[in-house]
C-alpha cells in the first residue's frame, strides 16, 4: 500500500514518518514513535486506554488515523513529566492509589490532564462524568476520582503560587 | 542506628503500613512493559481466521489468495499442525481442545487457521483472504437440550468413550458427574423437615474481560534450540511445563516470561490456541512471532466464566434452623472442557456451598455438559466456582427467610457456624480455619442502622405514590481460597505449592523471587513489606521479581486468591530460614550464645543490653565477609510452601437499592462491605482490591451477559454490548473490616481480592429481589438490567403497559 508522509509534533518533538494511510494513530505512536505507553484495550473506542491529547482535545487514538494528525500537536503519557518532575495527575494517581494493573493508567492520566484544564475545580460528580470515557477493571474508580481531585488541588495550588509570585 | 524501636519499625514500612506502590513509577510514566510492548528484530505478526458459525464441518480451506497478499509469510491450518501432533492440545481439565479446528468447528469464533505476516495490518488482510467452506450442522447452545437422547453429538473425537477424566459419561455430550456430601443423609433431612424451599437459579455466562487482552511473543532460537515466550499468563511456570510437554523441547530450554500484565481475573490462566500457534510459527519460520487478540476475540473465545444452572434446596425447622442442603447443577462447559480447576475438582471448590452456616447434612452434584459455545469455565476472580457456590447458598438463605417470615439478618445469625466451632468440618468436606461471623454481621448492621432501613422500607411500601421500590440486600459469605494443599490440589500433576527465594546482599539490601505473578495486586509492594517485617530490611530496598521462569523458583501462579495464602507464606518461611542463620552469625559476632540474643525490629541484641547488638545489615556483611567457622557463606534461602489447608476469608455485605417503578432502573444508594481477610499486610492495597472486586461484582450482577441465539451466534461480544461500568454507573463503596487471623498461615493472612467479587454479586441480587419481596417474588436471575427489572415490575403489576 502506498505510503504518505505525515509530520506532527509529539511531546514537543517534531516527527516525520511515512505511513500507510490506514495506519491508526495508536499504532503510529506505539510502533513508529516507539511510545508504547499508550495502550489498546478494545476495538470500538469504548475503553479509552489509547487516549492521547491532540491539539488540546482528548482523542481515542484507536479511532483516529495518523494522517489526520498532519501538523498536529500531540501529547502522550511519556510527555507528562517535565525535567524529571511528575505532572500533578501522575502525582495524584500515585498518592491516591489510583491504579492497579496500570493498563488503563496512561489513558486515564491523559484524560485527567485535559479534563482538569477544561474543569479546574471539579466536583466528584463532574470528575466521574469527565472520566467516563475511560474504563478501568481494577480500581472501581473510587481512588481514580480521588486521584483526579488530588491533582486538581495540586494544580490550583501551583497556579496560586505562580499568581502570588507575579504579584 | 540507635533510634527507638518504634521509629525504626516505622521506617521499615513493613506489614500493616499503607505503603505507596513500588510498581506505580513505571506505570504512571508510560514505562510499563506489557506483551504488546515487546518488539523483537524481525518479528512477525500472527492473526487468526475464525469460524463464523457455531457447528460445522470444514469442507475446504483455501490459502492461495491469502498467500498472495503482500506481507503474508505463511498460513497454517490443522493439517499443518498434524505432523507435529499439535492440532489438538490437552486442557487443564483432562480433556483435549482443538488448537485449530480439525475438520469440524465446535463454536462460533473458533480458531480455524492462522496467518503470519510482516505486520499486523498485512496479517489482518491475510485473514480476510483465507477462503473456508463450511457445511453447517445444527448447533446446541442449551445444556439441557444437549443431554436429550436425540441431541446432535458435538464431540465426535470422543465417540464411544464411556469414561472421561472425571469418571463415567452417560451421554455423548456429557463430560462428568461430580458429587460431594452424603446424599442419603441429605435426603433424610429433607424427608423429615417441617419446611423446605427450592429455587432454580441461573448464573449466566460472563467474561473476566481484563483491560489488556491475551497475547504472546514467541521467539525460537534454532541455533541454541531455545524457546522464549513472553506471555500474558497468570501461571508462567505451568505454561513452561505444558509447552515443554507439547513441543518436546526440554523444559530447561524453554523460558516463559510474564511481563507486566494488564489485569487477569482468571482470563489468563489457560493455554490458548493463539499462544500455541505463535510458538509453532516461530519454530517453523525461525523468527519471533507476536499474537495479540483484539477485544472481540477476547470476549468470544478466551475464558468465559460461570454458566451454571443451579437448583438449590433447603430443609429447615419452623424457626429457621437449616437441617439440610441439596444443590444440583447443570454446568455448561462449552465445546471443550477447559476449566482451570485443580485436577481432581471438575467443579472446583463448589462444595463450599454450605457457606457460613452450620448445616448438618448436605449433598451437591454437578454435571458438566458440552455445547457449541466457547470453552472456559475459568475462576473469574474467585477460587474455582466459589462465586457460584456462594450465590446459591446466599440466595437460598434469603428464600428460606422469606418463606418463614424471618428477617434475613436473623436467619443468618441463627445458622452461623459459631466462633467456638472452629476449626469447623463442613458436611461437604472442608475444614474451615477460623471465623467470627456474628461479630462481622453485627458490625455491619450497626454501621448502617439496619432497623432504621427496614422502617424506611416499610414506610415506602405503605405509600402507593412512592416512585421507587426500596430493597435491602444482605450477604454473609465465606470463601475458600489459597489452593492448595498438594495432597488435594494439583494442576497437571504438579502440586499447588508456591515458592520464594530470598537473597540478602552483602550491603544489606535484598531480592525476592517468586513463583507467582502480579497483575495489579501490587506484589512488588506487599511482598517487600512481609520481608521488611520478618528480616528488618527496609521494604524500599527489597526488590521483588516474578514472572520469569529462568530466574524465579517454580510456582503455580496467581489466581484463586492464592498469592498471599500460599506465596505469602513461602516468603515468611524463606525469611525465617534467613533469620535463623542470621542469629547464628550475630551470636558469633557478639561472642554470645544464640539463646542470649533477642530480636528487635532490625537487629539481634544481647538480652538486657541495648548497646550490644548487630543489625541485619551488619549480619549481611558478615555473612559474606566473615561467616562463623563451619557455617557456609552467604545469606539466602528458598522455600517451597505446601499449605496444610485452604484459608477461609469471609465478610458481611449490605446493599440498599432504589428501583424506579417507571423505568426499572436500579440505583445503588449504599453498599457497605466488611471483609475479614485475617492479617492485613497493606490496608491501602486491600481497600483498592475490594473497590475493584465490588465493581466487577456490580458489573456481573447488574449488566453482564454473554448470550447466544439458537444457532450459536454470540450476541454482544464488543464493549458496545458487554457491560463494563464507567465511573458514572459505579456506586460509591464503603469498606470496613474485622481481623480473624488464619491459625495455620505463618502470617495469619487469608487473601482478599476475590471476596468482594464473590460476596457482592449475591448482595446485589438480594437487594433487587428484596425490593419485590412483599410481592411474593423470591428470586430474579441476573443480570438485573433496567429492562429485566421492568419486566418484573410488569409481572408484579407495578409498571404500566408497554
Amino acid at each position: 500500500m502506498p505510503k504518505k508522509i505525515v509530520a506532527m509534533r509529539v511531546n514537543g518533538r517534531p516527527v516525520e514518518e511515512a505511513v500507510e494511510p490506514r495506519t491508526l494513530l495508536v499504532h503510529f505512536l506505539r510502533e513508529q514513535c516507539q511510545l508504547t505507553g499508550t495502550h489498546i484495550g478494545c476495538d470500538t473506542s469504548h475503553c479509552g486506554a489509547c487516549t492521547v491529547d491532540v491539539d488540546g482535545q482528548s482523542v481515542k487514538s484507536c479511532t483516529h488515523l495518523a494522517v489526520q494528525c498532519e501538523g498536529s500537536e500531540i501529547r502522550t503519557v511519556e510527555g507528562l513529566a517535565q525535567a524529571g518532575v511528575l505532572h500533578a495527575v501522575q502525582e495524584g494517581f500515585y498518592r491516591e492509589h489510583g491504579l492497579q494493573c496500570g493498563f488503563c493508567t496512561p489513558g486515564m492520566l491523559m484524560r485527567a490532564y485535559r479534563f482538569l484544564q477544561d474543569c479546574p475545580d471539579p466536583t466528584e460528580a463532574e470528575v466521574r462524568a469527565g472520566m467516563s470515557g475511560n474504563l478501568c477493571r481494577c480500581t472501581g474508580y473510587q481512588n481514580i476520582v480521588k486521584a483526579v481531585l488530588h491533582a486538581a488541588r495540586l494544580l490550583r495550588q501551583a497556579e496560586d503560587a505562580t499568581a502570588k509570585a507575579a504579584a | 542506628m540507635n533510634a527507638p524501636a518504634t521509629e525504626r519499625e516505622k521506617a521499615l514500612m513493613g506489614m500493616g503500613e499503607a505503603r505507596l506502590r513500588k510498581e506505580d513509577a513505571r506505570f504512571i510514566q508510560g514505562k510499563g512493559n506489557y506483551v504488546d510492548d515487546i518488539k523483537l528484530p524481525g518479528m512477525l505478526h500472527l492473526d487468526i481466521v475464525r469460524a463464523p458459525v457455531a457447528h460445522a464441518r470444514i469442507k475446504r480451506i483455501g490459502k492461495e489468495a491469502a498467500l498472495q497478499v503482500p506481507g503474508v509469510v505463511a498460513v497454517l491450518t490443522a493439517e499443518d499442525l498434524k505432523p507435529l501432533k499439535l492440532h489438538w492440545m490437552p486442557t487443564l481439565a483432562g480433556d483435549v481442545a482443538a488448537v485449530l479446528a480439525d475438520e469440524k468447528v465446535h463454536f462460533q469464533m473458533q480458531e480455524v487457521a492462522v496467518v503470519v505476516a510482516e505486520d499486523r495490518y498485512a496479517a489482518a488482510d491475510g485473514v480476510e483472504a483465507v477462503e473456508v467452506e463450511y457445511e453447517e450442522l445444527p448447533a446446541v447452545v442449551d445444556p439441557f437440550e444437549a443431554l436429550k437422547p436425540d441431541a446432535p453429538v458435538l464431540r465426535e473425537d470422543l465417540a464411544g468413550k464411556q469414561e472421561g477424566a472425571h469418571g463415567a459419561r452417560y451421554h455423548p455430550n456429557h463430560i462428568f458427574t461430580w458429587e460431594a456430601g452424603d446424599k442419603d443423609a441429605a435426603d433424610a433431612a429433607f424427608a423429615g423437615a417441617p419446611v423446605t424451599v427450592k429455587e432454580q437459579l441461573f448464573y449466566p455466562r460472563v467474561h473476566p474481560c481484563p483491560l489488556e487482552t491475551c497475547g504472546s511473543v514467541a521467539s525460537f532460537d534454532p541455533v541454541r534450540g531455545e524457546l522464549t515466550v513472553w506471555i500474558t499468563s497468570q501461571a508462567p511456570h505451568v505454561v513452561r511445563t505444558v509447552v515443554s510437554m507439547l513441543s518436546g523441547i526440554p523444559e530447561s530450554k524453554v523460558r516463559i516470561v510474564s511481563p507486566d500484565i494488564g489485569g487477569g481475573f482468571g482470563n489468563k490462566v489457560g493455554i490458548y490456541p493463539g499462544y500455541v500457534c505463535a510458538i509453532v510459527a516461530s519454530i517453523v519460520l525461525g523468527r519471533p512471532v507476536k499474537w495479540v487478540e483484539d477485544r472481540i476475540e477476547n470476549l468470544s473465545s478466551t475464558a468465559f466464566a460461570r454458566d451454571y444452572h443451579m437448583t438449590g434446596e433447603l430443609a429447615a425447622t419452623q424457626d429457621g434452623r437449616v437441617l439440610g442442603l441439596r444443590v444440583n447443577v447443570t454446568a455448561d462447559h462449552g465445546a471443550f472442557d477447559a476449566c482451570a480447576d485443580p485436577s481432581r475438582y471438575p467443579a472446583g471448590m463448589f462444595h463450599i456451598c454450605t457457606g457460613s452456616y452450620d448445616i448438618p447434612a448436605a449433598y451437591c452434584r454437578v454435571d458438566g455438559v458440552y455445547t457449541n459455545k466457547a470453552p472456559g469455565g475459568v475462576a473469574y476472580r474467585c477460587s474455582f466456582r466459589v462465586t457460584e457456590a456462594v450465590y446459591v447458598i446466599e440466595r437460598m438463605m434469603d428464600v428460606l427467610a422469606q418463606k418463614l417470615g424471618i428477617d434475613k439478618a436473623e436467619i443468618r445469625r441463627r445458622n452461623f457456624i459459631r466462633r467456638e466451632q472452629f476449626p469447623y468440618h463442613s458436611a461437604l468436606g472442608f475444614e474451615y480455619d477460623s471465623g467470627d461471623y456474628e461479630r462481622a454481621l453485627q458490625k455491619v448492621l450497626d454501621a448502617v442502622d439496619y432497623p432504621a432501613l427496614r422502617a424506611e422500607q416499610a414506610a415506602r411500601r405503605a405509600d402507593p405514590d412512592c416512585p421507587t421500590l426500596m430493597g435491602i440486600g444482605l450477604v454473609t459469605f465465606t470463601e475458600v481460597v489459597g489452593a492448595g494443599p498438594s495432597k488435594m490440589c494439583d494442576i497437571l500433576g504438579v502440586g499447588m505449592f508456591d515458592s520464594c527465594e530470598i537473597r540478602v546482599h552483602p550491603t544489606g539490601s535484598a531480592i525476592a523471587r517468586m513463583g507467582t505473578i502480579t497483575q495489579g495486586q501490587g506484589h512488588q509492594t506487599t511482598y517487600a513489606q512481609i520481608i521488611a517485617t520478618e528480616l528488618g530490611i527496609p521494604s524500599d530496598v527489597v526488590q521483588v521479581e516474578e514472572g520469569d521462569t529462568s530466574t524465579a523458583p517454580y510456582g503455580l501462579g496467581t489466581y484463586g486468591s492464592r498469592s498471599t495464602p500460599v506465596a505469602g507464606a513461602a516468603i515468611a518461611m524463606a525469611a525465617r530460614k534467613i533469620h535463623a542463620k542470621a542469629r547464628k552469625i550475630a551470636a558469633h559476632l557478639l561472642e554470645v550464645g544464640e539463646a542470649d540474643l533477642e530480636w528487635e525490629v532490625d537487629r539481634f541484641k544481647v538480652r538486657g543490653d541495648d548497646d550490644k547488638f548487630k543489625t541485619m545489615q551488619d549480619i549481611a556483611w558478615a555473612a559474606y565477609h566473615e561467616p562463623p567457622p563451619g557455617l557456609e557463606p552467604g545469606l539466602e534461602a528458598v522455600h517451597y510452601y505446601d499449605p496444610p489447608n485452604f484459608t477461609f476469608p469471609f465478610g458481611a455485605y449490605l446493599c440498599v437499592v432504589d428501583i424506579d417503578k417507571g423505568t426499572g432502573e436500579t440505583h445503588v444508594r449504599r453498599f457497605y462491605a466488611l471483609d475479614d481477610c485475617g492479617t492485613r499486610i497493606n490496608p491501602m492495597i486491600i481497600e483498592g482490591q475490594i473497590h475493584g472486586g465490588l465493581t466487577e461484582g456490580y458489573a456481573v450482577a447488574m449488566g453482564q451477559l454473554l448470550s447466544f441465539d439458537a444457532q450459536g451466534n454470540i450476541q454482544g461480544n464488543t464493549l458496545m454490548d458487554y457491560f463494563l461500568p464507567t465511573a458514572v454507573e459505579t456506586p460509591a463503596w464503603e469498606t470496613d473490616h474485622t481481623v480473624t487471623p488464619s491459625p495455620h498461615h505463618p502470617l495469619g493472612a487469608k487473601g482478599v481480592a476475590e471476596s468482594p467479587h464473590v460476596g457482592s454479586i449475591p448482595t446485589f441480587t438480594s437487594a433487587v429481589v428484596d425490593a419485590f419481596a412483599h410481592l411474593d417474588v423470591t428470586h430474579m436471575d441476573m443480570p438485573h438490567t433496567a429492562y429485566r427489572v421492568w419486566q418484573q415490575l410488569r409481572r408484579s403489576g407495578l409498571a404500566g403497559p408497554a
